[in-house]
């Protein structure tokens, strides 16, 4: 009885108290409901846009070889034989390697009369077919008047008619490939003629018209260079930028306003800046249009912002403390920045960097606007060349209306993500290398 | 000999305004070569604020505005001629919260030196830490282990960590803001001696809220109440006879 008076009487255990006690846990399963709902949904989000990409993206990586008996005819290849190895390397480029690769298929299917068919039959192997052939010429001379069976690239239509993306229950008239050329792949396939490979090409070669030729690597180098000079540009100045606001700036008028307007630029749209390159470096300083050098000056100027921003947290997180032990010792300014307040920053900076920098990679507006554009089939070799960025090839061939670039696509965007994961992957790993703790 | 390096420094009629907190209120004080000057006085009563304007630490603070004169050796240490680098180099400072730089116990010590060029070569630099360190007391606890991060050690170990970097580049005065707080009585007694060591070659100025080691250490001690001092003179003076009655009241008041 004393026991419940004395209970009662702590407000710990009235029965309002318990109440409260009741919904807070509830408010609290509540939020945490929430919160992990909205976790799944972004996963979710996440996992069908990774499942889409790769399921049509990853055969991209593959390609359909025909393996044609190729009869080396003497009569069209026409070498004289005692021609030094240049001469013999010139003259095997100019030989009629069509020719060659026509009657051979002509060999292989000997009911195929018309001319119309002939070419249609031609057309299962790629134009790329041709470079193949050339090359064996050139690799081993001996081959002329042999017959080599090789693995000869197939065309665009007939790959994708390999990976089903083409169906043969459609009507003939509405599909690309014809009831005859079916026909013939059959009986390729019949004979195991038919292989699938890694399509190697889609690493090491620039962009193309045909889709089975079409690489990826002129971008990616594209984008590479472009981000060389981002970096090169935009790191340094957003660093020093960084300190010098937030160490040696003056607190007034105007360095409130520089820090507002290094906000606002922040959020700027992207094609602004393109514009902007395009009236300074293309229309102003004569830069050469489509160049990285233009493409990663006007990613600097949009990045800027970012690394400065970002810099300046990671150097106002450094804790005052060590500021002012620097400075007791008799450091000067400079040195306490250098000594220690940057590298206690640099794992923020460089985090910062690297996110900028992976936005830089994945703009396509501002290089819309400066002509990178172009369609460009060679590999760029310097910051002056011509050439374009990964997300404007996806654009390019997401735009294509030849169907086969639409595997390319999705192939060109795995490689883009895996250029950012790669990214991210060094950003976290340099946190940790540099992280330090106080 | 020693003269040469002494240093005076004369504080005449200071005030501090941080925005419109007045903190220091026309303080002067004289602070000489070969004695300890004790700072006392209730928490907030500008003891810190006083001993950061000596080797203008303030400074950094934007909003910190300082009249009046401190002058070290005859020169007004805040005259536009005045190196601040060199004059903090000079004026070395221990703070009150202890903050070796994440960098190993070697490098804390050696950065001084370093950074004003005091050794030639590198067993020069190896015996400056060495000293350095052993007058702080701290060397038989580090001494194997040197290359590990000074930020690992403990809170006292790490003060004195501080006091071995601040005495490293030989400054003619050192600025002690209650070094002793994180200590346990041994650190505190091995900081005391340091002290009396180097009261005979430094002027030192220190922050305490202990009587006891005010009266241990000091020689001069002045009592700041409300920004201002309100007694200022030997130690064993203000220990026995205090002549105003808010410092009776704080001396004994901490006796208890
Ligand atoms: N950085 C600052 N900005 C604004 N006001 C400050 C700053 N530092 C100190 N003050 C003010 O100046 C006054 C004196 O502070 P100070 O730190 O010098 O006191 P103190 O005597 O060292 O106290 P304690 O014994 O607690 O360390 C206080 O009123 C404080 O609020
Ligand atoms: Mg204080």
């Amino acid at each position: 009885m004393t026991d419940k008076d004395l209970t009662s009487k702590s407000p710990w255990t009235t029965e309002a108290m318990q109440k409260r006690l009741k919904k807070r846990y509830r408010k609290e399963t509540a939020f945490k409901a929430v919160g992990l709902s909205g976790l799944l949904i972004g996963l979710c989000a996440l996992a069908i846009l990774v499942i889409s990409i790769f399921t049509t993206g990853l055969s991209g990586f593959k390609e359909t070889r025909l393996t044609i008996d190729v009869y080396m005819d003497p009569a069209i290849i026409k070498a004289a034989p005692d021609l030094d190895e240049d001469a013999r390397i010139a003259h095997m480029a100019k030989v009629n390697h069509r020719a060659l690769i026509r009657n051979s298929l002509r060999l292989s299917f000997p009911d195929v009369k018309s001319r119309r068919d002939i070419m249609a039959l031609q057309r299962l192997t790629s134009n790329g077919a041709r470079d193949e052939v050339r090359q064996a010429l050139i690799d081993d001379p001996t081959i002329i008047g042999k017959t080599i069976p090789m693995n000869l690239r197939a065309s665009s239509t007939v790959d994708m008619y390999i990976k089903g993306q083409i169906s043969r229950d459609v009507a003939q008239s509405s599909r690309k490939i014809s009831d005859k050329q079916l026909v013939w792949l059959d009986k390729l396939n019949a004979e195991g003629r038919i292989v699938k490979g890694f399509n190697w090409i889609f690493l090491s070669s620039g962009d193309s018209r045909e889709p089975e030729l079409a690489g990826i690597l002129g971008a990616a180098i594209g984008s590479l260079l472009t981000l060389l000079v981002t970096l090169v540009i935009a790191f340094p100045i957003g660093v020093a930028t960084a300190i010098y606001l937030e160490e040696f700036a003056p607190r007034n008028k105007w360095t409130d306003i520089i820090e507002i307007n290094i906000n606002n630029l922040a959020a700027v749209p992207s094609i602004i800046f393109g514009l902007l390159g395009l009236a300074i470096f293309l229309n102003v300083f004569n830069m050469p249009r489509s160049a990285p050098l233009v493409g990663g000056l006007t990613l600097a100027l949009m990045t800027l912002p970012t690394i400065i921003i970002t810099s300046r947290a990671a150097i106002r997180a450094v804790p005052p403390s060590i500021r002012e032990a620097a400075i007791g010792m008799g450091a000067s300014k400079i040195q306490t920045q250098l000594h220690h307040v940057l590298p206690l920053s640099l794992p923020g900076i460089l985090t910062g960097t690297i996110i900028g920098m992976a936005q830089a990679l994945g703009e396509t507006a501002p290089l819309l606007m400066i002509g990178m554009v172009a369609f460009i089939v060679d590999v760029p070799e310097g910051i002056l060349d011509a050439a374009t960025a990964l997300p404007v090839q996806i654009f390019l061939w997401a735009d294509s209306a030849e169907r086969g670039f639409m595997e390319k696509t999705s192939a060109a965007i795995i490689v883009l993500l895996l250029f950012l994961v790669l990214m991210n992957g060094l950003a976290i790993w340099m946190r940790h290398k540099f992280e330090k703790r106080w | 000999m020693e003269n040469t390096s002494k240093a005076m420094i004369k504080a005449r009629n200071v005030n501090v305004y941080y925005d419109d907190n007045h903190a220091i209120k026309n303080v002067d004080l004289d602070i000489s070569s070969g004695t300890v000057t004790a700072l006392i006085g209730p928490s907030g009563c500008g003891k810190s604020t006083f001993l950061r304007c000596i080797n203008r630490m303030n400074d950094s603070i934007p909003s910190c505005r300082i009249t009046g004169s401190i002058t070290l050796d005859g020169q007004d240490i805040y005259d536009k001629t005045i190196d601040v680098v060199q004059l903090r180099a000079r004026v070395g400072m221990v703070f009150q919260k202890p903050n070796p730089f994440p960098k190993s116990i070697y490098d804390n010590v050696a950065y001084g030196p370093r950074i004003h060029g005091f050794a030639r070569n590198s067993a020069e630099l190896d015996e400056i830490v060495f000293t350095s360190l052993q007058k702080s007391g701290l060397w038989d606890e580090v001494k194997d282990r040197l290359d590990t991060s000074g930020t690992a050690l403990s809170g006292g170990q790490q003060q004195r960590l501080c006091i071995a970097r601040t005495i490293a580049v030989n400054p003619e005065v050192i600025l002690m803001d209650e070094p002793c707080s994180a200590l346990d009585p041994i650190a505190t007694a091995i900081i005391e001696e340091l002290i009396e060591e180097l009261r005979s070659r430094f002027a030192i100025v220190i922050v305490t809220h202990s009587m006891q080691q005010a009266a241990r250490v000091s020689q001069k001690t002045a009592f700041f109440y409300l920004g201002e001092i309100l007694e200022f003179g030997d130690t064993s003076e203000i220990f026995t006879n205090p002549k105003v009655e808010k410092t009776k009241d704080y001396i004994t008041g901490r006796y208890g």
